[in-house]
């Protein structure tokens, strides 16, 4: 309920002052679910950033609880229950395989306000969802990349072909594309998020066959490291790679959770949380670009910021038409922008590149 | 397409292979002295993070794989007391060692997640590792790497041509008769476990220090079990485990060349081929059983104790 | 050597009892030790680990929940060990049996009938023993290590289900993402307490421990995995086919974890998804050493492991520990139970050897 008038707003801050809200503030408890250990320095990292960030932001009138390596299975289900009933009024549960246990839960906690990142189903009013359009990063370094490679090979380490990395494929072909035509893409998949070792060997077999820039969608630093090693160039993912290879490090496509869990908690606190389905992008600060390297000629540079202002402004869509998939059949028309619908299901590579999606 | 990846890609596939080596040739003399260490995960991983938090402060990499071999020898010392004096089940106190090494590494691992050091350096003798496809084969390794295959001829040769080797096997064979003629089965299977012990730690020390020189948890990624795997793979030779990392680390590698040079295989089975392949070679060498049966140590896994 | 152990001549029935006990204390004084150093307060650390998780109807009902499949497995793995049968691979036998009933029920999405859960159960067991007869094939056929194919085709087993979550048995509406539909209601085992999730898996579960119990003690089977355990000469002398006691444990062991991965799915989850198991084909390992392979045994042991897995939830979200402590924990608890089992069979003496004593004098 809002005190809308000037009289009534007076009255709630009076009662806010007498203690009510004290009451009200100290039983504000956000919880988090994690997939990985935080010291990942990727994905689950990054989430808890956003947590320390919220601490930091809202102090002593939030009291947050984490839970890491949660598998996404019967475990997830029991471990969300249980923040449900330990008085914890906002849950964020923070990987995709999480979408069936929140819902579940939220069924049976109308009460909690639940919050799921990556997924699509919001089945009771107390659910919403939320993502990140990683793919417009993608897209403002796929214009650095095409630019910086001198074979004209990128490299891309993959991890599993959902669309959200296959999004990221086409987003960053298609703009290298558009600086330099004769851009070829290598796909190597490695079937894990997260082995050290093995996305290191991916990133030196693609160096190996010529790829000079490092693109990777999974989450240690190990190509990084290897690019570094081997003269060559990379793309961070998640954070803000750096000191992992100065020399190496154009830039990266850094998650930045943390206005969104203000917000949301703020929302909560103050009574107007309302479900709403999140995909936001460079726009409203969700996705951000690390600092460019020095080694980026500033014509590039200027290239890819006017891009990523683009893509704010709404002048510059990575997925506008026409776009052909491999078999060369119109999948987006001239002149039209792919719709969020299209671009959450995308399961094609688009004309251009070689190889095929594994199954 | 020229060549030009195949040398690299060896290169690669020595990487991928050198921390399995370490860790399997370790286990390999564990197991001939009869004992069956399923913590070999936990002690590489133990040794990882203790190499990695040496390497980050103290700078100094002789440190930081002394480090790392001490840290899988003290994890191993637990197995040993537990297994060997207090006659504890071997697969499952194994099994326990590498619980409880994941989680103390990530204890101790928390203020170490995103350090870097530069890693260890790769052998650079002026003139000869220059020397076009040779040089890089032969001299292009970090020290580690020479390391790994000079330990495996010191332990194909200590156990096959020592007297000391040869008690081992003993002990691992009959030790009821290893006892009886007067040597201490406990003392001995103590050296062993903590030997492999510190193996499996430099093992990990090589994937924090050489492979990828960061610490991130769970970092060996099953490596360990795959470690245990060879060793009965090369029905307990330390030459046949080497070839076997190898064998292995090749197979991983090269599916993830084939991706980049556009083979269509789906994903799944292609990494599914190294455990398919080590079933298909581990069925055709059983085969032959009688020299099987010859290998396999025969108290392995079977606990002693003085009785009477 | 000042402290030594020595053989009791027979295996103290009171030590039985007594030595988890002492090995719990123990764990507790460590785990205290632990937690003061880390600078957290250990009376509420241990209460946070033991008693909070159980301090509500659906804590229990979510211990029961987590304890089923390791009792299923643990009893199913314990037969086999004490044949000297080393099946390591019950995580995969797990996922393949879970795939059979669980590709069973998106086979009949939608219909129906009170027959499907009962026959998803079946395949779950047939799956199991499926993947659990490769191992077995080649080890009386090639002799060939079942250590070590068992938990290559673990591997196996696991990118199989990876295959299907991420190819034909994706969910048609899923937008692409990794996991089958929902099953539908008829696919959905039997809830007994409203509200939770305890189901018919848990009733399972025990009946799959009286079974074992029986079969070991009443069977002429349980007998001759005895014997064979024992001493294989004696078992080969009285003529009791090694072989045929190889196929046996191996595919109640296999079937044990199917059935187990099939009550996940159709109990706990209610879809396939990529990571079915967070291991416990492995966790029963050690729960069937833990119960000294005795079903019943094994069924305090899996109450016991699952407490620790859900004591480490409690103690990251009361007490803000990280995850790794739990790690740490349990290795601990583990490494206390198992050293403590010597007591059973050994007694501890102060001073020097009788015999060399005696031999001094």
């Amino acid at each position: 309920m809002h005190f809308k008038s000037g009289f009534g707003g007076a009255v709630a801050l009076a009662v806010a002052a007498f203690g009510l809200s004290t009451a009200a503030e100290a039983q504000m408890k956000v919880g988090f679910v994690y997939v990985g250990p935080i010291g990942d320095h990727g994905w689950n990292y990054q989430h808890h950033q956003g947590l320390l960030e919220l601490k930091k932001a809202l102090g002593s009138k939030v009291t947050t609880t984490h839970v890491e390596k949660v598998p996404e299975n019967a475990d997830a289900t029991r471990v969300i229950t249980k923040l449900a009933s330990t008085g914890h009024n906002l849950i964020f549960t923070t990987s995709f395989g999480y979408m069936n246990p929140t819902n579940k839960v939220a069924k049976r906690f109308p009460k909690v306000t639940f919050e799921h990142a990556t997924g699509y189903k919001r089945l009771s009013p107390n659910v919403s969802t939320y993502s990140a359009r990683f793919y417009e990063g993608r897209y403002v370094a796929g214009k650095i990349v095409g630019k910086m490679t001198k074979t004209n090979t990128i490299g891309y380490v993959a991890s599993f072909p959902i669309p959200e990395v296959i999004r990221g494929i086409n987003a960053t072909y298609l703009s290298a594309k558009s600086v330099n035509p004769k851009i070829k893409i290598k796909v190597v998949w490695v079937s894990t998020w997260y082995d050290p070792g093995k996305e290191a060997d991916a990133a030196k077999a693609l160096i190996d066959q010529g790829a000079d820039v490092i693109m990777q969608h999974t989450d240690s630093p190990a190509p990084l490291q290897v690019a570094e090693k081997r003269g060559v160039y990379a793309v961070g993912q998640a954070s803000d790679m750096r000191n992992f290879g100065k020399k190496a490090h154009l830039t990266a496509i850094v998650n930045n959770w943390a206005p969104y869990y203000v917000a949301r908690t703020k929302a909560v606190m103050d009574g107007n949380w309302q479900q709403q389905n999140t995909w936001h992008g460079f726009k409203e600060g969700m996705v951000k670009m690390a600092p460019y390297n020095s080694a980026i000629p500033a014509d590039v540079v200027k290239l890819a910021e006017d891009t990523r202002k683009g893509i704010i402004a709404g002048t510059i869509h990575p997925f506008e038409g026409e776009i052909r998939d491999q078999a060369g059949k119109v999948r987006i028309p001239a002149g039209k922008r792919a719709d969020d619908g299209l671009m959450a299901g995308m399961n094609f590579y688009v004309q251009g590149i070689d190889g095929t999606i594994p199954k | 397409m020229s060549i030009d990846w195949l040398v690299p890609a060896i290169l690669t596939i020595v990487t991928a292979a050198t921390p399995l080596v370490f860790a399997a040739v370790g286990e390999t003399v564990v197991e001939k002295a009869g004992v069956l260490n399923l913590g070999v995960e936990g002690m590489m991983i133990m040794g990882a993070i203790a190499a990695f938090a040496t390497a980050v402060s103290t700078g100094s990499e002789v440190l930081a794989i002394l480090a790392g071999a001490a840290a899988g020898l003290l994890l191993s010392l637990i197995f040993g007391v537990l297994c060997v004096y207090l006659q504890s089940n071997q697969v499952a106190t194994g099994l326990a060692l590498t619980i409880f090494g994941l989680g103390l590494s990530a204890l101790i691992g928390h203020s170490y997640v995103g350090a870097t050091f530069d890693g260890l350096a790769k052998l650079d003798i002026p003139g000869v590792s220059d020397i076009p496809t040779i040089g890089p084969l032969i001299f292009g390794h970090d020290v580690l790497v020479y390391l790994s295959v000079i330990s495996v001829a010191l332990v194909a040769w200590f156990l096959n041509s020592t007297r000391a080797g040869l008690l081992v096997r003993a002990v691992g064979e009959n030790h009821d008769a290893a006892h009886s003629i007067g040597y201490s089965v406990m003392l001995v299977r103590m050296g062993a476990i903590l030997f492999g012990g510190a193996m499996a730690g430099i093992g990990g020390a090589y994937l924090s220090v050489a492979y990828t020189p960061l610490w991130v948890e769970n970092m060996t990624a099953g490596r360990g079990w795959i470690a245990l795997a060879l060793v009965v793979f090369a029905s307990w030779k330390p030459w046949r485990a080497f070839f076997g990392a190898y064998l292995f680390g090749g197979i991983t590698i090269i599916q993830l060349y084939a991706q980049g040079m556009g083979v269509e295989v789906s994903a799944q089975f292609l990494s599914m081929l190294p455990y398919l392949a080590t079933i298909l070679v581990l069925v055709v060498i059983s085969r032959d059983s009688a020299k099987a049966r010859l290998n396999a140590p025969a108290c392995l896994g079977k606990n002693f104790h003085v009785s009477g | 050597m000042l402290i030594r152990l020595e053989q009791r001549p027979e295996a103290s029935n009171i030590m039985v009892y007594v030595s988890p006990l002492i090995a719990v204390v123990l764990t507790i004084l460590t785990a205290m030790i632990m937690f003061g150093a880390l600078g957290v307060d250990p009376a509420k650390a241990i209460e946070t680990f033991f008693i909070e998780p159980v301090s509500t109807l659906d804590g229990v009902a979510e211990l029961l929940v987590k304890a089923t499949p390791l009792v299923l497995i643990g009893v199913g793995l314990s037969l086999g060990f004490q044949a000297n049968v080393w099946n390591i691979g019950a995580e995969g036998q797990l996922v393949i049996g879970a795939l059979a009933g669980g590709g069973l029920a998106l086979a009949f999405y939608g219909q129906s009938s009170t027959l499907l859960v009962p026959a998803m159960l079946v395949c779950g067991v047939i799956g199991g023993m499926a993947w659990a007869a490769i191992p077995a094939w080649m080890k009386t056929r090639f002799n060939t290590n079942e250590i070590l194919t068992s938990l290559m085709l673990t591997y196996v087993g696991l990118l199989v289900l990876s295959y299907l979550v991420h190819g034909p048995w994706k969910d048609p509406e899923g937008q692409n993402f990794p996991e089958s539909r929902l099953f539908h209601d008829s696919a959905l085992l039997p809830i007994l307490i409203d509200e939770t999730r305890l189901n018919v898996g848990w009733l399972l579960a025990l009946f799959v421990v009286v079974l074992g119990w029986i079969l070991m003690s009443r069977h002429i089977i349980g007998f001759q995995i005895k014997v064979i355990g024992m001493a294989p000469m004696a078992g080969a002398f009285a003529g009791f086919k090694e072989n045929r006691l190889i196929w046996i444990t191996l595919l109640i062991s296999g079937g044990c974890a199917g059935l187990a991965g099939v009550i996940e799915l159709s109990g706990a989850i209610g879809q396939i998804v990529p990571s079915i198991s967070p291991g416990y084909g492995f966790t029963a390992i050690i729960v069937a050493f833990l119960g000294r392979l005795h079903p019943v045994g094994v069924l305090f042991a899996g109450l016991l492991m699952a407490l620790t897995y859900l004591g480490g939830d409690s103690a990251q979200i009361t007490m803000n520990l990280p995850n790794a402590v739990t790690g740490v924990f349990q290795g601990m608890l583990l490494f206390f139970l198992l050293a403590s089992d010597v007591l059973i069979r050994y007694r501890v003496r102060f001073g020097p050897p009788r015999v060399k004593a005696e031999a001094a004098e």
